[in-house]
């Protein structure tokens, strides 16, 4: 009983070491776990043009300008704003109010020149005619999506 | 002979526990996989955003969960074998691992084949889908281990011992998308305000689940049986060569 009861011991002595060591790690590696910044985080902590990096948000409704190939856009998190430019061809779900995560660097100008935009999903699903009664009824919250 | 006879009182047991089980398992996997993709490919709304794309969630889903709760199955089964030297534990834990990775590899080929149409992209690195190609990894190594060894105690042990250090990836993969911003969407049905996922949505996503769920156990029966029935031929084969 008594070697039962040590295995047991050691186990859960080196599980709990093994957590700690994983919790150290991954919070002195947060900066490059995180998979893109918002617009408050580059108020925060500022990055100077020409490095790239991924900017995240949601794109401001009504900051959508087509011309040709060329989209201008702005994104938010809703206390900030990061005006952006892109050459290229949008995904399906890329539209205003919705998320979106872009991949390019600042210009001189201070705007945001994308190479890449992926549309960032959230966690609503629902049938369209929700979504539309939704709406109708004013509960809609164009952070949710939409 | 006492001895070896003592050893098998439990599988015994076991075999006779799971021997019923098993046709209900069968019969469950049936009935709720067909009733799931009815549910999933005609009763379930397209979304108001994704269209038909949607669908694809019903296979993706319930195979991520699946992937999560069978390392912790075989992580927790792991240390019973590792502290209370109980040999199903050892075996149990070795034949749910290719179920596992199979359900991985689902959910991250599901995933890609969804990304790409709606994220723009197959593949990005982020802490979520990241985390999830290092479980799939976690498991290869797992089954790995036990192929790489030629006494099966040593074998379960060292392949208990990752199995038991892999854990530490569980929480991560389930909590990345809230700890880090991620281009994975956060979690829909587990959440703090209940599912974000409207019902004629959530129902065949959960009718899938417990169909995958019946199917795992299914599998795992027949495999944990196969597992045991080698290891009494090993000892079999072995009293043999002693006797001549």
């Amino acid at each position: 009983m008594t070697r039962k009861k040590r295995r047991l011991y050691f186990v859960l002595a080196g599980m709990c070491v093994l957590g700690i060591a994983a919790a150290l790690v991954l919070t002195s590696f947060e900066d490059s776990l995180v998979f893109f910044r918002s617009p408050s985080d580059l108020v925060e902590k500022p990055i100077e043009p020409g490095r790239n990096f991924r900017l995240g948000g949601l794109v401001e409704e009504g900051s959508v300008e087509k011309n040709g190939v060329i989209t201008r856009f702005s994104v938010t998190d809703l206390n900030e704003v990061v005006p952006v430019t892109f050459k290229g061809l949008l995904p399906d779900l890329f539209r205003e109010g919705q998320g979106v995560v872009t991949e390019g660097a600042f210009n001189e100008e201070g705007v945001f020149v994308a190479t890449n935009v992926l549309a960032k999903h959230d966690e609503n699903y629902m049938p369209p005619e929700v979504a539309d009664a939704l709406k109708k009824a004013g509960q809609w919250q164009p952070e949710d999506g939409g | 002979m006492a001895i070896d006879l003592h050893k098998y009182a439990n599988p015994k047991r076991f075999l006779a526990i799971t021997a019923a089980i098993y046709p209900w398992s069968v019969w469950l996997t049936v009935i709720l996989l067909l009733g799931g993709l009815y549910l999933s490919l005609f009763v379930a709304p397209p979304d108001y955003q994704q269209g038909d794309t949607v669908r694809i969630m019903f296979v993706h889903v319930p195979a991520a969960w699946m992937a999560l709760m069978i390392y912790t199955l075989m992580a927790v089964s792991s240390a019973v074998g590792l502290i209370w030297k109980h040999p199903v534990a050892d075996l149990t834990a070795k034949a749910a691992a290719p179920i596992g990775a199979c359900f991985t590899f689902l959910a991250l080929v599901t995933g890609s084949l969804w990304g790409q149409p709606m994220w723009g992209t197959f593949w990005v690195w982020d802490a979520r889908l990241t985390s999830m190609l290092i479980l799939l990894f976690l498991y290869l190594g797992y089954m790995a281990i036990w192929e790489s060894f030629d006494d099966p105690t040593k074998a379960a042990k060292a392949a208990a011992i990752l199995a038991l250090v892999g854990v530490v990836n569980i929480p991560i993969i389930r909590f990345s998308v809230d700890w880090w911003n991620t281009l994975h969407q956060p979690a829909s049905v587990a959440t703090m305000d209940g599912p974000k996922i409207h019902s004629t949505i959530l129902i065949p996503l959960l009718v899938m689940g417990l169909a995958y769920t019946a199917f795992f156990v299914m599998v795992l029966i027949i495999r944990v049986k196969a597992e045991i029935l080698k290891r009494r031929l090993h000892v079999l084969q072995i009293a043999e060569l002693r006797e001549s």
